[in-house]
């Protein structure tokens, strides 16, 4: 499923709603969080899971190729804990 | 990093400003975009956003484990788990925003 399908999905579900409408509900969720995690806030979707942004620390890597030792500068990535309820509900 | 955490409440908060639904309608919005991608991960399909990352399925083997304070071990049952993989946009992103934010000493 894509944004696009999801979009239409929930404007089945909501035949009352404009389907611009349901495009920005759609698009805001997923914007606002972006934004969160952009801040390096947490985002806590009770039943469905969590977003966390997790910090990597700066290491020396190495080139696989030459074998040349390669700064690596710290960085952060995004992580996804699913919740509880949802993962009970996938393994019914 | 601020370390506040952002709930199911500011999601509606932030479709009641955008679009000026109620915040009752707001709030069944919110659950129903999160329902409609539970729903459709359970059924083994992956859900694709485009410049925010992808959620799938993944099945996982059964493996021994252990428990921490007894030392005996337990199977772990074949389970299915969610995995989000964040698109390039995304980590691109907060990689920018954090590394301004650690730079001006924050």
């Amino acid at each position: 499923m894509t944004k696009s399908e999801l979009i239409l999905r929930i404007a089945e579900l909501n035949p009352h709603l404009f389907q611009r409408d349901v495009e920005r509900i759609v698009s805001t969720v997923f914007e606002e969080i972006s934004a969160a995690l952009a801040r390096g806030d947490r985002v806590e979707l009770r039943g469905f899971g969590a977003f966390s942004v997790k910090k990597r620390a700066p290491r020396l890597g190495r080139n696989p190729r030459t074998g040349a030792a390669v700064r690596v500068a710290e960085k952060f990535v995004p992580f996804f804990k699913s919740g509880k309820e949802f993962r009970e509900r996938l393994n019914r | 990093m601020s370390g506040k955490t952002v709930t199911r409440a500011q999601l509606s908060e932030a479709i009641y400003q955008e679009v000026g639904l109620s915040r009752d309608e707001s709030a069944k919005l919110v659950a129903a975009v999160l329902d409609e991608i539970a729903d459709t991960l359970s059924e083994g399909d992956v859900v694709k956003i485009s410049s925010f990352g992808s959620f799938m399925v993944r099945d996982k083997a059964q493996r021994v484990g252990r428990n921490p304070k007894t030392g005996d071990e337990v199977p772990i049952l074949p389970r299915r788990v969610v995995v989000f993989r964040a698109s390039h946009v995304l980590k691109d992103r907060i990689n920018r925003s954090l590394s301004a934010l650690a730079d001006s000493g924050d």
